[in-house]
């Protein structure tokens, strides 16, 4: 058993200890906009949120997360995609396929909160994610188009 | 988008009706509310491609599948245009393939691949609109009691001119679905065009925003059960023995199962416990007959090809060889290409549902109607009771056109009877069960004259056919034509821009036991590399600057050199390069169109970055120019990525790479900025998904050899020391 806090609410969860948060949100909570990429933290696509802070949750234990921090997924980001990267990422149209997207957004969304206005070489640095059809170049304009609108702070 | 929502509504129709209630009745709908799904059988069809609701939705029919490359979205404006609907009320949904069966496949070809989605379609579902708009127009003249003639059809309202009496496509579409379809209709102009030619915004772009996208990955089904599967990574190996006791304690393990001779999978509640049970299952391999094959080997069998006597030619023009030997000056290289693995993000998947009566399959896939097939066949039922339901592709590149996953789904549902299984590989099994971008060498002799013009080329390709693998009816006596991809003398799809007195290019067949696969771009990619950096040594040989050694070669070829000159002057090819960047360029026709692209690089130390590429396509017409672009910008992505890390080794018969850490690809930090010139010059109609990866790596090698004088002829690049 363990409880988790996900997206604001509090939930007990019957799961083996050693299970990876990312299966734990995806089958016993049942959140799936979190994906597996690669189950070896290389690809991002597994990317949330663990007191504001991008974590990738594929090969982190749940056990290693207390039951108060705040665990937000893509479908917590806002309630009504509101976030000032859903809405830059919307206005450039990013997301190809967008299996990778929940992933490089929760990690855009904590780039910006750690650093509202982040330099190419910033963005190079920290979006390390994952996107084989190829929307890099729309995800650092996203990014950087967030970054002008402000509001970026205090979110996620 | 809500695609999925319209396929489990149909299922739901189609299943009630052909089962009579034995199994879909009982059967809960994903995604969708029972009060929709009653409604549904109400929507007035006014053909295979347009349904129109009462409340004016346009319902848009997809048959192509949509995997990132922006079909659905092109597809739904063609016939939108032809429509004259509102473009805000349009929807869309995929109809399955077991529909398309019963309807004498009405919807066409499913498959979706060789950036065919909507060049090979385009004639088809514009009639579609078009044909559903004069039934409109009939059925409000018909209520009026006026002329057709007096009657127009504009953003989704009929209107008469005499009396200004309008009624809305919702209101009409009952009556018009009775009206007999005109034969007569004419498509419009291009040129006048208001919704298809528009860089509008994707229509499946807000879900993909807030997780709400469902991928196969993702799909629930009420006592859904998870499987992780291993096949044999020695490539014609099989499984020789497994201890299943070993793991039948394990946490929510229900059963080991045997796939087939060469996979065996762990069933559970959860995949995280599948995987957790096989990855403790102890499997002992029968590592077959191909051990001692490894990369070395592989590429010997591929040298001697390049000597050997017999080949497939695929261009050849005056006298070659002869040429050659008589030629004052003869420059030759020998290229190569290795294994690439198409490692799409989400991972090959399938959910299946057997029952001795029926077998459903959901499955995201490039080709539905080849999923029935491989559903029908491992289920052992009549394709009329199967059915495949496609999802949303987490990428394709070609690897979801194989249906190895498909079989193997079904194959674990049959021990599940009456539970749905869903069946998700592991990266590892991915990057292990590939269908490998084949691997080739090429030799090129060319001939000089004294004037520094071409008169002689020899292209001798030895390596691995796509064909020969997987479509062997699709072979020409022994040959296997799609090898020659771009080279050819006059092939709408692809043919050489270049004008060469004396030409000869043949292909050596030589195919190790590595199971190949079209990987996207598939052979144009290596062809464009040794064409395009070929030429490139000969213009450094004859002392001319590269673009003006094509430019003598190409008069003959004038879209192929509009798409060049274009690069080169956006580029600024003339003028001189930044201090320290130096540039490259490529050209090749692939899929119907014509492409270029010009680089800027620079190498400082040993390191290189490419600093700025510039593209130019011309695909005849442009649907989309926004989703054209996003496609050219993707190219180099996949492009740089085969050319900076991409490989695939084998050793001991199987391959090395397992996942991200060891089979590295394009990163941000990698990515240079993208100019995109579109340039449609009409009168075909080419693809854009594949083409412009071919360009990617020889724009870069030919940069790279003017920045630092060295000559790349085998990638990835990571494996070569610029210093």
């Amino acid at each position: 058993m363990a409880r988790l806090t996900i997206n604001g609410t509090p939930q007990d969860v019957e799961v083996d200890p050693d299970t990876p948060l990312l299966w734990v949100i995806r089958e016993q909570i049942g959140l799936t906009g979190t994906k597996y990429g690669c189950g070896v933290a290389a690809c991002g696509a597994c990317t949330v949120h663990i007191d504001g802070v991008a974590t990738r949750s594929c090969v982190l234990p749940v056990s290693a997360v207390e039951p108060d921090q705040q665990i937000t997924t893509i479908e917590g980001l806002s309630p009504d995609s509101s976030h000032p990267i859903q809405k830059a990422w919307l206005a450039l149209d990013v997301p190809q396929c967008g299996y990778c997207q929940a992933g490089m957004i929760m990690a855009a969304a904590g780039l910006l909160s750690q650093n509202p206005n982040p330099t190419d070489e910033d963005i190079n640095a920290e979006i390390t994610n994952i996107c084989r059809c190829g929307t890099y170049n729309r995800v650092r304009a996203a990014i950087k188009l967030a970054a002008n609108d402000g509001d970026t702070t205090q979110r996620g | 988008m809500n695609a999925i929502i319209s396929i489990s509504r149909r299922s739901f129709i189609v299943g009630v009706a052909s089962t009579a209630g034995s199994l879909s009745l009982g059967f809960h709908l994903p995604f969708i509310k029972p009060s929709l799904a009653q409604g549904a059988v109400m929507e007035p069809e006014l053909n295979a491609w347009v349904v129109i609701r009462p409340d004016d939705t346009v319902v848009i029919r997809i048959a192509r599948s949509e995997m990132g490359q922006g079909t659905l979205t092109g597809l739904a404006q063609l016939v939108a245009e032809e429509l004259n609907c509102d473009w805000s009320k349009v929807t869309t949904e995929y109809p399955s393939p077991a529909e398309n069966l019963a309807r004498d496949r009405v919807w066409g070809n499913f498959s979706t691949g060789g950036s065919r989605g909507i060049r090979e379609s385009h004639d088809y579902v514009r009639m579609g609109g078009a044909t559903a708009r004069e039934m409109l127009i009939a059925a409000a003249a018909a209520e009026w009691g006026v002329p057709a003639s007096e009657c127009a059809a504009t953003l989704g309202t009929v209107t008469h001119s005499g009396s200004n009496r309008t009624a809305s496509y919702g209101q009409l579409a009952a009556a018009a679905a009775q009206v007999t379809p005109p034969t007569d209709v004419q498509l419009k102009d291009p040129k006048d065009w208001t919704i298809a030619g528009k860089p509008l915004p994707r229509l499946d772009t807000a879900d993909k925003l807030n997780g709400a996208q469902v991928y196969g990955v993702d799909l629930k089904l009420p006592g859904m059960v998870n499987a992780a599967v291993r096949a044999c990574p020695y490539f014609g190996g099989k499984v020789a023995s497994f201890d299943a006791a070993a793991v039948a304690s394990m946490p929510g393990v229900q059963k080991v199962v045997q796939v087939d001779e060469t996979a065996v999978a762990v069933v559970a509640d959860t995949w995280w416990r599948a995987k957790t049970a096989l990855d403790a299952l102890p499997v002992v391999w029968d590592e077959g007959p191909n051990t001692g094959v490894s990369s070395q080997t592989i590429a010997h069998i591929l040298e001697e090809g390049l000597e050997a006597d017999n080949a497939f030619v695929g261009a050849q023009q005056g006298d070659a060889p002869a040429a050659l030997t008589g030629a004052t000056k003869v420059v030759s290289a020998v290229y190569s290409y290795p294994y690439q693995n198409h490692a799409t993000m989400e991972p090959m998947n399938a959910t299946a549902l057997y029952t001795p009566e029926k077998c459903e399959v959901w499955v995201p896939t490039q080709n539905g109607e080849a999923s029935l097939a491989a559903a029908a066949e491992a289920a052992e039922l009549p394709v009329s009771q199967c059915n495949v339901h496609k999802i949303h592709l987490g990428g394709g590149f070609g690897r979801r056109g194989m249906q190895d996953y498909v079989t193997q789904a079904v194959r674990i549902a049959r021990e599940f009877p009456g539970t749905p299984v869903k069946l998700i590989w592991s990266r590892e099994e991915d990057m292990l069960q590939g269908r490998y971008h084949p691997v080739t060498q090429s030799r090129l002799t060319g001939a000089l004259d004294a004037d520094g013009n071409l008169t002689a080329l020899h292209m001798r390709i030895s390596g691995q056919s796509i064909l020969a693998a997987v479509m062997p009816q699709r072979m020409q006596d022994g040959m296997d034509p799609i090898v020659f991809q771009g080279l050819t003398a006059d092939s709408p799809e692809g043919h050489l821009g270049y004008t060469i007195p004396n030409l000869l290019i043949d292909h050596a067949m030589r195919n190790p036991p590595i199971p190949p696969g079209f990987w996207r771009g598939v052979n144009l990619n290596q062809n464009a590399i040794y064409v395009e950096c070929f030429v490139d040594e000969l213009a450094h040989a004859a002392g001319v600057d590269p673009l003006a050694f094509r430019r003598k070669l190409m008069a003959n070829h004038p879209k192929h050199l509009a798409v060049l000159e274009a690069v080169a002057e956006r580029i600024g090819w003339d003028t001189p390069a930044p201090a320290g960047v130096h540039r490259g360029l490529a050209q090749i026709m692939g899929f119907g169109s014509y492409v270029a692209a010009a680089a800027e690089v620079s190498v400082t130390d040993g390191q290189l970055r490419i600093h700025r590429i510039v593209a130019a396509t011309d695909p005849g017409h442009v649907v989309n120019p926004a989703q054209v672009e996003r496609q050219v910008e993707g190219s180099f992505v996949y492009g740089l990525s085969a050319c900076l890390y991409g490989e695939c080794t084998v050793n001991g018969g199987r391959m090395e790479q397992e996942n991200f850490d060891s089979y590295e690809v394009v990163r941000m930090a990698d990515m240079p900025e993208v100019e995109t010139i579109i340039i449609p010059s009409g009168g075909f109609w080419g693809g854009v998904g594949e083409p412009t990866i071919a360009v990617a790596a020889p724009a870069v090698l030919n940069a790279i050899f003017a920045a630092t004088g060295k000559r790349i002829r085998s990638l990835p690049l990571k494996n070569h020391d610029l210093a």
